[in-house]
């Protein structure tokens, strides 16, 4: 009863409007025993964070197709720092060219899944990384 | 850790999101720290009006819930909602999605929204969303949403938190009202039809309206309102059919009955889960227990005077688990 | 015993004896059998009615009577980033390569009603296509292109009366009349709630501004195609080949009740529906795919809708390769893939063709990866021979009980859509989302479970560097577009403008038909996001509902 339940964000910023990669890493996160808490499509930086603060979720995914996220990405970082939720991790996946990915890494992004990642290593790496409590 | 809540209570009461959000997780996570937590924001509650919703699934939940937030927000008051899911028996994992459709209260200061999981709530432990109520009424807030989906018992069971419950409904959800479980209309306090501008709506009404009739003992008949929450119609009407409705309960003394029974059943769930813990799971745990199973199963020894025998030295004050093992 | 059960029971028993098949079962991304073989018992359908002629109805062997033996499909590759000056010149680039048409692909700020320096926008801004804000940058976008030569696909939804305000107005500057234009707007609402997320407005007015173009286009560009019923994004969004034919047949359908309710009569705009169709990987399903829509979509025209024309009845359609299917890895071999979805569309009698490029998976293209992308069309038109005589792979039993499968069991998702009250209601209960998402998870379980390989993913993988060289917008695009914008707004006359905006807002109040405002508007450059903004004010905004 009392084994922490992993709580995931998966959020879509920006404008693009598919989510079939959202949805399916929501359904795979569900189904391995998370709460995947999902915010929809079009979510600002600020609306991610507010609501990422008030879950009280160990990790947020954020997934974008658009090219947006040299951007959104490290401006959600930001907005955590700033509400002092950097113990939060982020993560994010969706069509990111293998060379914004140290950029991105760099600015606080915990890992990046591009398309063709099994579902089953994200959930491995949320497990390791938000597993086991405080 | 006494501490600890005093700076986060403090923190909530001011506002601050994150606080409030803390103490839910904590609570959340149950045992000796949510019950600690607990008992130091007792003295604080019962401030709050606790209102719930629910309704079948696609009856527009959420977004009936975003446009009455806004309209208390409008008279000044702060908002909690507890939008509460089903977890999966099978994963135990959800998907928690009643945000999508309460994005423009995110950035508003004076509503606080928090997602929770029925999680494994059956068998008699209280559901978290209960304690989360608390907390935020703790901290302040004017007015607490729980928002469920009316389909299966922990999601009925959510509602015995709220004050005064709402049932929504919609036209063409296949058999209208039938889509309502008979539970869930036993619950009702006031009544509403989403949708209002589809074909059918008004039918929807007059059948609940029949239906209410039927099981109608009361004095007074209960208020079944039409709206639209996507367009925004008849939500001013609602608000203030649930502030009527809610006066009512409360100058009847009706109000003062339910909370009074709600304290009953929240303390006895919380002795019966003492009991469980305390009493029956180290009976389950011992070895005794499972070589007595053996004898019931080959009949050599009758399991109701063993029952029997167990709770009479439960009264004089053993813990049962003795029993046998001379 | 017939010979197949013959053949069954001795040949194969022995094989099977020997060596068991490569799975237990064979199946289509639909979830349709697949047997062993295929006889003249599985096909009975009578030819005349169920096939029939190229031209005349069902239209299952193609719409027109010659197909590619009068003109190749028309190549026509999606393009647009940056600002209008930039795509500017990858247009001229790409007719200069021997494209025949245009496919204009537009930034999300100006899909979804915004302009380049809203807030909204950051970050967006000339990314995923061109940035066009007003007037002034749809001059820019075709300058040097002359509008009654060229045919444009505008890839534009929600605010598609303004965009093709934008064209009408540009082309007036051009001198040319609205009445000589040619090209297409996607204007299928529908599909954006169930599967590509780009909407502004709610079901109602966005129907509205649906049929007032339908309208307004009857009278005065009789030559634009008015709505593009898009399948390809249901596809993309995880749909199978069923479900695809499925759910944009019975968007159609809403379409046309919706014009019908709107007081037109059926031949005055069905002539100007097309659609639009995805291309996966599965060859001859996918050209079963095409065939069953087609015959499906005649049939309910004439049956349902009581046509009359011929051309009211054809299903015309554009397809574009399948983005989906296209991998991160090993990038190259995306050409082989797009390879064989251009066969299949071809092979499926489509009437144009986008071709994606290798790199997609990974940024926007390069104009190398277009260049070999678009070569790809043209090796299968002029090579390969199966464009010299139409619809070959008609006859073939497997594919023939294929297309009658498919047909099956997209009428049988039409039916369940009809008694919930038809598309429209399907979208807004989620229904239409929740079998895409259901579909789409379970082909994930199944590439995860290695039940489905793809190549250089779950197997033939290898360590491979990052792929160099891919296309980047720079963040100076939108600085410069902002720029723009705000000297366009400074030098217009805004006296007018807001005269304008403001017999917009009053007309959308009512229920006139809103296009011949709307344009307007453009002609004195209002800006896509002040238009959009007042009908917003009065049609709200739609709120989905999330399906998981």
């Amino acid at each position: 009863m009392s084994e922490k339940k992993i709580r995931v964000l998966i959020a879509k910023p920006g404008l693009d409007g598919h989510d079939r990669g959202a949805k399916v890493v929501a359904r795979a996160l569900r189904d391995a025993g998370f709460e995947v808490i999902y915010t929809g499509l079009r979510q600002t930086p600020e609306q991610i964070v507010e609501a990422a603060v008030s879950e009280d979720v160990d990790a947020v995914g954020l997934s974008l197709l658009s090219g947006a996220h040299n951007y959104l990405f490290p401006r959600v970082i930001e907005l955590l720092r700033e509400q002092d939720a950097n113990g939060i991790l982020v993560f994010g996946g969706g069509v990111i060219p293998e060379e914004d990915i140290p950029g991105l890494k760099q600015a606080g992004v915990a890992e990046v899944f591009t398309p063709g990642t099994p579902t089953s290593e994200t959930v491995d790496f949320l497990r390791a990384h938000c597993g086991g409590g405080e | 850790m006494r501490q600890d809540f005093d700076d986060l209570l403090t923190k909530g009461r001011a506002g601050d999101k994150r606080a409030v959000a803390r103490l839910i997780s904590t609570i959340e996570q149950g045992g000796e720290e949510s019950r600690s937590l607990l008992t130091q924001l007792w003295p604080h509650t019962g401030q709050a009006r606790i209102f719930g919703i629910t309704g079948p699934p696609g009856a527009g939940k959420s977004t009936l819930t975003n446009a009455l937030t806004k309209c208390w927000r409008a008279s000044g008051l702060r908002v909690g909602i507890i939008a509460v899911d089903p977890t999966s028996p099978f994963t135990g994992g959800a998907i928690l999605g009643d945000r999508v459709r309460m994005g423009d209260l995110t950035l508003d200061k004076g509503v606080f929204i928090r997602s929770m999981g029925t999680r494994g709530q059956l068998g008699g432990l209280s559901p978290a969303s209960a304690g989360a109520v608390h907390v935020l009424d703790a901290c302040g807030y004017d007015l607490i949403l729980l928002e469920t989906v009316g389909v299966g018992q922990s999601e009925v069971a959510v509602m015995e938190t709220a004050d005064l419950v709402l049932v929504l409904n919609v036209p063409g959800l296949g058999d209208d009202v039938q889509a309502i479980k008979a539970g869930i209309l036993e619950i009702g306090d006031l009544f509403a039809v989403n949708k209002a501008d589809r074909p059918g709506a008004d039918r929807t009404a007059n059948e609940l309206r029949a239906m209410l009739e039927l099981g109608e003992e009361e004095k007074r008949s209960l208020p079944v309102l039409l709206v639209s929450a996507s367009q925004g119609t008849g939500i001013e009407e609602l608000c203030a059919a649930l502030d009527t409705q809610y006066q009512y309960l409360d100058e009847s003394g009706e109000l003062a009955k339910r909370r009074s029974l709600r304290l009953r059943s929240e303390l006895l769930t919380l002795v019966r889960e003492g009991i469980e813990q305390h009493l029956l799971q180290p009976l389950l745990d011992s070895p005794t227990f499972q070589q007595s199973l053996q004898q019931f199963q080959a009949r050599k020894e009758s399991p109701y005077l063993w029952a029997a025998e167990f709770v009479t030295q439960i009264k004089i004050g053993g813990s049962g688990c003795e029993l046998h093992e001379s | 015993m017939n010979g197949k059960t013959q053949w069954e029971s001795e040949l194969v028993a022995k094989a099977l004896a020997k060596s068991p098949e490569r799975r237990s079962s064979f199946e289509t991304t639909s979830g349709i059998p697949v047997e062993r073989l295929y006889t003249p018992e599985d096909y009975t359908g009578s030819y005349e009615d169920q096939l029939g002629y190229p031209g005349q109805y069902p239209f299952t062997r193609g719409i027109q009577p010659t197909m590619y033996r009068g003109r190749f499909w028309t190549m026509r590759q999606y393009a647009g980033f940056a600002t209008a000056e930039e795509s500017n010149k990858r247009y001229r680039y790409l007719l200069d390569q021997g494209q025949t048409g245009l496919s204009i692909a537009f930034d999300l700020p100006t899909q979804i009603g915004y302009d380049s320096d809203d807030p909204m926008a950051h970050g967006e801004v000339g990314k995923v296509g061109v940035a066009i804000d007003s007037l002034a940058d749809m001059e820019i976008l075709f300058q040097g292109i002359p509008l009654d030569k060229v045919s444009s696909s505008m890839t534009i939804n929600a605010p598609a009366a303004v965009l093709l305000a934008f064209y009408i107005a540009a082309a007036e500057k051009q001198g040319v009349p609205a009445s000589a234009l040619k090209g297409t707007i996607q204007n299928d609402i529908l599909k954006e709630y169930a599967a590509r997320g780009t909407y502004i407005f709610p079901p109602a007015p966005s129907m509205r501004l649906i049929t007032n173009i339908f309208e307004f286009c009857s009278q005065n560009v009789p030559k634009w195609n008015t709505i593009s019923i898009s399948g390809y994004h249901i596809r993309e969004a995880g749909s199978t080949a069923a479900q695809e034919i499925a759910f944009t047949l019975a968007d159609g359908i809403a379409y046309v009740e919706a014009a019908l309710e709107a007081g037109m009569d059926v031949d005055d705009f069905a002539g100007r529906l097309s659609f639009f169709f995805n291309a996966h990987n599965n060859l001859l399903e996918e050209v079963a795919k095409y065939r069953a829509a087609r015959r499906l979509w005649a049939k309910i025209m004439k049956e349902r809708f009581h046509a009359k024309k011929d051309r009211s009845m054809m299903l015309r359609f554009h397809t574009q390769t399948g983005g989906s299917t296209l991998t991160a890895q090993q990038p190259d071999n995306n050409i082989v893939r797009v390879a064989i979805q251009t066969l299949a569309a071809v092979l499926g009698g489509t009437q144009s063709l986008h071709t994606n490029s290798r790199d997609e998976a990974l940024a926007l293209p390069t104009e190398d990866s277009v260049r070999i992308a678009l070569r790809t069309q043209q090796i299968v038109a002029y090579e390969s021979g199966v464009a010299d005589t139409i619809d070959p792979l008609a006859g073939s039993y497997y594919v023939e009980r294929m297309t009658d499968e498919l047909q099956a069991a997209a009428e049988e998702y039409i039916a369940k859509i009809d008694e919930m009250g038809g598309a429209v209601k399907a979208v807004e209960q989620g229904y239409i989302q929740r079998e895409i998402a259901e579909s789409s998870y379970q082909y994930q379980r199944q590439v995860e479970s290695g039940d489905q390989i793809v190549v250089g993913v779950n197997k033939f993988t290898i360590e491979e560097p990052p792929v160099k060289g891919l296309m980047h917008i720079d963040a100076s695009v939108a600085e410069n577009q902002i720029k723009k914008l705000q000297a366009m707004k400074a030098g217009r006359d805004n006296v007018l403008v807001r005269q304008r905006l403001d017999a917009l807002r009053t007309a959308a109040e009512g229920d006139s038909n809103l296009m011949p405002l709307i344009l307007d508007c453009a002609r004195v450059y209002c800006t896509e996001g002040e238009i959009c903004g007042e009908l917003r004010k009065v049609f709200g905004e739609y709120r989905p509902m999330e399906v998981l």
